[in-house]
């Protein structure tokens, strides 16, 4: 059994590298890589949420910029797609004649790679830190993140001369290594990539949650006067934490980016950065097993849902927000592991025998009374 | 100069509705440290009341279709602060002193609210109606005949699950029927026509032009504002809602009814928002996204005016909405026209409506790196304040 378990992680990524590619269509592996992709975003989010209890609303500012350098790299570097200066076809529509700076380091590939994770985990910093250094927190941080997401949104939806503004950047029709990255050929390459970055991402959020420094996190969520009475300075294990996770959201962005096909500053809206803290919610906050599963969950029941009866989903999600919220606050993992199957078929009568000491096993006489009293009979 | 005027009083109608929308907010906020999400969609069904009360008045003739507008503020006012109430009672209160939590569950509400606007029609609200009827009735059966029993919240859940197929069953038979199962409003935008004594100018200041509409929104949130302030300071229950927010345990043990006083709050912010809905009808149509846009500027207004000071509130949608506006139009660069051309370039790259957004985040940014707390900040003893 315990070497069953040891090899549980290993069968899943197995399964997912090999049989999945294998059962499925083209088009549903495609949505597979998708969820996998965001599963990174909701571990990022339960590092902050989960562990830390700083409930952001503007992770979908770090998911878009990741997002938006892979698709700028794409764009600069397919032939296709370059005008008459040398520069990307869509600047020409707004009389644009000049590369703007921000985009020069993009041509190079490793710098992109690099711009992936930092550029995000850079805003995530300065953001982080000037909020956090004013002992701002709990719901004012949440609005505050939720403002800034806004304000990035604006920004990125209303300069077209800079970033193509609301039409995004398309990366369907772009080329990687002399293939086109819409191709399902490609889209299998990055369906592996993301399915092998996932444990990669896990890891680092293990790394970051288990120590003196996890202690520190759950410390702050459980009471950050304490924490800060003891001598410890809340500030920079917040500011790590969120740059952390800022960095994570970008890969992730950038993951989705390369598999839908298309960046667009509706990363940034609103209601995507709130679904992506449902995830978390619904998988099981505070583990890192949870937000994995809540991310591919609701992701999978939303193409389904919305296949069916697209009006229908709106409903289904605010549904869930509430019911996981009122009923469910540890999410599905929290359930399993908090003993609710237990609790559940315990209620009906059909309940395995809790361990006790082996002694009051023995001399079941002690005992009558309280069982008499207890509404469960476990006998059954 | 005068375009300069007209910019300012456009802020100024701006800034009355942000104030409206996030006086109540703040009072909320408050009283129960809690962010309504749903504060938004709760001005959009206000302005769909009032939609709603002017399609009403229409086939009663012009004279008296004039006076919809006043009927309307009120029953916007009566309906949200409904809305607001059962809200309160059947979901905020289960999530008390989990803040975040009850962030999440509002917007649960916000997102069935928007879907619910956009979609309701007779078939679905018979569908609803039927589902909670049989709801309610099977699990006031159940509680009598099995309350006791362990499984019985698995199964009243289980049967909440059957009312709810039952209601959607009832929809769906009745699909093929046009005059039922057509959506009432849609998700298109719908017009309200402001009665003719808004329309037009009331007067001059100078050369100014005082636009009815505008000028009336002004009015209309300064006497709100001061009927709050009024029932804040003068009013019993106002008292206990100030013992509230300033001491929840202290107020509980001296025999303030906490949980009252919290639906009180609740009921009047949520009306508060509904009046604010119906304000926007008259400055542009009335959709089921019309709260999402409303709804960071008055985050914004609560995070500079800071929590439990009406006056933080006023100061600070008033400069919210004068800049986007002033900013935001590029008014500026007119009032202005020498300005050296550094100057020049930053004021014309912040001048549209999203580019001043960005701009007053900045600005909020940095003016809470001086003053974490908002202008006012609450004066305390305890650690948090």
């Amino acid at each position: 059994m315990k070497l069953f378990k040891r090899l549980v992680p290993w069968i899943l990524l197995a399964i997912a590298l090999f049989v999945l590619p294998a059962i499925l269509s083209d088009f549903r592996l495609n949505l597979f890589g998708r969820y996998f992709a965001l599963a990174i975003t909701a571990l990022a989010i339960d590092l902050i949420w989960g562990y830390t209890g700083l409930l952001s609303l503007g992770q979908g500012i770090f998911f878009a910029l990741g997002g938006y350098a892979a698709a700028m790299y794409l764009t600069l570097n397919t032939p296709s797609q370059q005008g008459g200066n040398g520069i990307p076809k869509f600047f020409e529509n707004f009389g644009v004649s000049e590369l703007p700076f921000f985009w020069q380091p993009f041509n190079s590939p490793f710098l992109t790679l690099a711009c992936l994770s930092l550029i995000p985990a850079l805003v995530a910093g300065v953001v982080g830190y000037l909020i956090f250094r004013n002992r701002i927190k709990g719901v004012y941080f949440s609005i505050i993140t939720q403002a800034a997401l806004m304000v990035f949104f604006h920004f990125f939806n209303g300069q077209q001369k800079l970033i193509n503004g609301s039409n995004g950047l398309t990366t369907n029709t772009t080329e990687l290594y002399g293939l086109l990255v819409g191709s399902s050929d490609m889209k299998l390459w990055f369906y592996r990539l993301t399915v092998l970055l996932l444990p990669v991402a896990f890891l680092i959020c293990r790394y970051f949650t288990t120590g003196r420094f996890g202690d520190a996190l759950i410390a702050i969520r459980d009471d950050e006067q304490r924490f800060r009475f003891a001598g410890f300075n809340p500030v920079p294990f917040k500011t790590i934490v969120f740059i952390v996770a800022g960095g994570l959201c970008g890969v992730s962005g950038a993951l989705y980016t390369v598999q839908t096909g298309i960046v667009s500053p509706q990363f940034m809206s609103i209601s995507f950065s709130i679904e992506m803290v449902i995830w978390v919610a619904v998988g099981g906050r505070g583990s890192l097993v949870g937000p994995i599963i809540g991310a591919v969950l609701v992701n999978y029941l939303q193409s389904l849902v919305s296949e069916a009866l697209p009006e229908l989903w709106l409903f289904v999600q605010g549904g869930l927000f509430i019911f996981v919220v009122v009923l469910m606050p540890d999410g599905i993992y929290g359930w399993f592991t908090g003993g609710g199957l237990r609790s559940f078929l315990a209620s009906f009568g059909i309940a395995q025998k809790a361990r006790t000491y082996p002694k009051i096993d023995e001399q079941i006489e002690s005992l009558q009374e309280v069982v008499s009293t207890t509404p469960t009979d476990s006998s059954a | 100069m005068e375009l300069f005027f007209s910019q300012i009083l456009d802020g100024l109608s701006i800034a009355s509705v942000l104030l409206l929308a996030a006086t109540g907010l703040a009072i909320v906020f408050g009283l129960m440290g809690v962010i309504n999400l749903a504060h938004g969609e709760l001005m959009m069904l206000g302005a769909y009341v009032t939609f709603v009360v002017q399609n009403l008045f229409k086939p009663l003739g012009p004279a008296i279709f004039e006076l919809y507008y006043p009927v309307a503020l009120i029953l916007a006012f009566i309906i949200t602060a409904m809305v607001g109430v059962l809200l309160e009672r059947t979901l905020i209160r289960k999530l008390y002193g989990r803040p975040l939590e009850t962030l999440l569950a509002t917007w649960g509400v916000s997102l069935v609210l928007i879907q619910l606007i956009r979609s309701i029609s007779t078939s679905m609200l018979i569908g609803i109606l039927a589902a909670v009827a049989i709801g309610l009735i099977g699990s006031k059966f159940m509680a009598k005949k099995i309350g006791d029993k362990p499984y019985f919240t698995y199964l009243n859940g289980l049967m909440w699950a059957f009312s709810l197929g039952i209601g959607l069953i009832v929809v769906n038979s009745m699909s093929s029927v046009r005059q039922l199962s057509s959506p009432w409003f849609g998700p298109r935008n719908l017009d309200v026509s402001p009665p003719k004594w808004l329309q037009g100018s009331w007067g001059k200041i100078g050369t100014v032009e005082l636009p009815g509409i505008r000028v009336f929104i002004i009015l209309l949130s300064i006497f709100l504002l001061i009927g709050v302030l009024w029932f804040l300071s003068k009013s019993a229950w106002g008292l206990r809602i100030r013992a509230v927010t300033q001491n929840r345990q202290m107020s509980n043990c001296l025999g303030i009814p906490t949980d009252r006083v919290d639906s009180i709050t609740f009921g009047l912010g949520s009306g508060l928002a509904g009046v604010a809905g119906a304000a926007i009808t008259l400055l542009g149509s009335v959709g089921p996204n019309l709260g999402t846009a409303y709804i960071v500027s008055c985050f914004m207004v609560i995070v500079l005016g800071g929590v439990g000071n009406l006056l933080g509130t006023v100061l600070a949608s008033i400069m919210l909405g004068i800049i986007q506006s002033v900013v935001g139009s590029g008014s500026i660069l007119i009032v202005f026209p020498n300005l050296p051309p550094a100057l020049k370039g930053v004021v014309e790259f912040f001048a549209t409506t999203s580019m001043s957004l960005v701009l007053v985040f900045i600005f909020i940014i940095v003016f809470l790196q001086f003053k974490p707390n908002g202008m006012f900040p609450q004066k305390g003893r305890s650690v948090d304040a």
